[in-house]
């Protein structure tokens, strides 16, 4: 019922970008962002799909795969879209209806906003196909230490996650066994008003929530006596570390945002 | 009056990069009044066979059936089919929720359509079965119970339902000896005294011994071997060790003590007899 939710979607793979330092891969995500908000022309857009394409080609990750979360935010890229579409200004009108305005340059804006938008998702997916939520959130921990002495509390925030993201599927699998154990006992989670449907829920969230707090409880107990205080003078077990993939990478993004730069501000821009 | 299986086969997370066949191709029909013993190691399927008998999963493939009726339909009869097989799954203690201990067992009575009448009564009866004191524990919370007393007041939940085929999977998990005495003896009246048909999950090849009347064994979603536990311990010990179980203390010890040339005979299955026997070849009284 439940486990079909994945938290995360790691992909499991053991390609160029899944083995590359999660800093770097959440660097050159952000580096690759900006160039995507430098394209106006169309053969910046062009660059950009080839480049999206080639990232998922070294990554070895299925196509339909990324394609596919975009799916979540179709309807906003829609939105964007008809927005531009219907509403958008422009000199050159091909159609007009009372307040409907559809012109040349409103398509053209639509198309553009709507692609930034799906480049945007399909690029910040393949940071979360290819990285696990822990290395993740041990690349953002390290990202964050120099802000530290500013007040950012770099580890917590990181240890909060990691436990968060740890309890997840576990919180899940209880829920699932809880609302099977009522479902035996003829609970009824469909029929009813909204609040009738709430006071069902109640023989599941107790329970839940019991378990729960006896989780934080066991694992407090447990970090305690592993003499966990903090994240002053911690070291890990996984060390990480730049390599000369990681040096690749970064090239290749700031060359994705100098070649954007040159495309849209360039000698040759004017042409375009 | 049966369960019944055929060729049930269950596949989890179809259609993603983690799909998994977690059960192949099981037909297996379950009688009621009988007290059937589950056996295999962690990950073989067991968990997910049980779900299937009272249609909390649905086969990916086959049926599964009580007395006919399809117990994945959507119908009244089905709905119905499946009230008559109670689960209690592990840990049942943690899914206690109400504030007092007869809220929560008169939960599934309720669920039932029952008059208030009638739910007071199966809670007694429950209460009873399980034996905790109805006039000492029905108003009390159950949080604030006894790990095996919670267990039990778990099992009332289920029992109030009055199911014809009643599901544990391992009943007596991370209890004490005491309380593990305790829940064994209820659940053996329970069965002997209604009749009722018991599935039970274990790791102990000694409770299968002891309890059940047949024994099933999973191993890798299939089931390899169903009889009567002494004859499977007998005659198929190789086998089990061969998928990572074993066999009763008390086969070890039957096995040294031939070895010293003391011929004890087959059927001896538990210590009392098995001390009456060494006595009578010793001689001793």
């Amino acid at each position: 019922m439940l486990g079909d939710i994945t938290l995360g979607q790691y992909y499991p793979g053991n390609s160029f970008v899944h083995c590359l330092d999660p800093r770097t891969k959440i660097l050159v995500t952000l580096l690759l962002i900006v160039a995507i908000f430098l394209a106006q022309s169309v053969p910046a857009y062009v660059a950009l799909w080839v480049m999206v394409f080639f990232v998922i080609a070294i990554s070895k990750l299925p196509f339909l795969l990324v394609f596919k979360s975009v799916k979540p935010l179709l309807f906003i890229i829609l939105l964007t879209l008809a927005m531009h579409v219907f509403v958008g200004q422009g000199e050159t009108v091909l159609y007009q209806w009372k307040f409907i305005r559809i012109t040349q340059e409103g398509i053209a804006m639509g198309i553009k906003m709507s692609m930034r938008l799906m480049l945007l998702l399909m690029i910040s997916s393949v940071l979360t196909f290819t990285t696990s939520p822990i290395v993740l959130t041990d690349g953002i921990e390290s990202l964050l230490r120099p802000f530290r002495c500013i007040g950012v509390p770099a580890h917590e925030l990181a240890m909060m996650m990691t436990i968060a993201l740890r309890f997840i599927p576990t919180l899940l699998e209880e829920t699932d066994r809880i609302i099977k154990a009522q479902t035996s006992r003829g609970a009824d989670f469909q029929s009813g008003n909204i609040l009738q449907k709430a006071k069902n829920m109640l023989p599941i969230l107790i329970p839940l929530f019991i378990s729960a707090f006896r989780r934080a409880d066991d694992l407090a107990v447990a970090m305690e006596a592993r003499c966990y205080r903090g994240g002053e003078g911690r070291t890990r077990m996984h060390q990480l570390a730049y390599r000369g993939g990681d040096a690749a990478a970064f090239v290749f993004g700031i060359a994705m945002i100098v070649f954007l730069v040159l495309l849209r501000w360039g000698p040759l821009a004017a042409k375009l | 009056m049966s369960i019944e299986l055929e060729h049930v086969s269950f596949t989890y997370s179809k259609g993603t990069p983690y799909e998994k066949e977690v059960l192949h191709d099981i037909s297996l029909t379950i009688e009621k009044g009988e007290f059937v013993a589950i056996i295999g190691h962690t990950g073989s399927g067991k968990s997910t066979l049980i779900q299937h008998l009272n249609g909390l999963l649905h086969p990916t493939k086959g049926k599964a059936l009580l007395d006919g009726t399809d117990l994945s339909g959507k119908t009244k009869e089905a709905r119905a089919a499946r009230g008559k097989v109670g689960m209690v799954f592990q840990y049942p203690e943690h899914q206690l929720f109400a504030e007092t201990v007869y809220e929560d067992v008169a939960f599934g009575p309720r669920n039932l359509g029952l008059t208030e009448d009638e739910v007071e009564q199966r809670v007694r009866e429950a209460l009873q079965f399980v034996g905790l004191d109805y006039d000492a524990l029905a108003q009390r919370s159950p949080f604030n119970l006894s790990g095996g007393q919670m267990r039990r007041v778990a099992i009332a939940g289920v029992v109030s339902m009055k199911p014809d085929y009643l599901i544990l999977d391992e009943p007596s998990a991370g209890l004490d000896p005491g309380a593990r005495r305790d829940v064994f003896r209820e659940i053996l009246s329970l069965y002997k005294k209604q009749g009722i048909g018991i599935i039970m999950v274990t790791h102990s090849m000694e409770d299968a011994l002891q309890f059940a009347n047949r024994l099933l064994v999973v191993y890798d979603g299939r089931i390899i071997m169903d009889g009567k536990p002494a004859a499977l311990f007998r005659e198929r010990r190789k086998e089990l060790q061969d998928v990572g179980l074993d066999i009763p203390e008390i086969y070890k010890l039957k096995d040294a003590l031939r070895a010293k040339g003391l011929a004890i005979p087959e059927t001896v299955t538990d210590t009392a007899s098995l001390l009456k026997e060494i006595r009578k070849r010793k001689g001793l009284k």
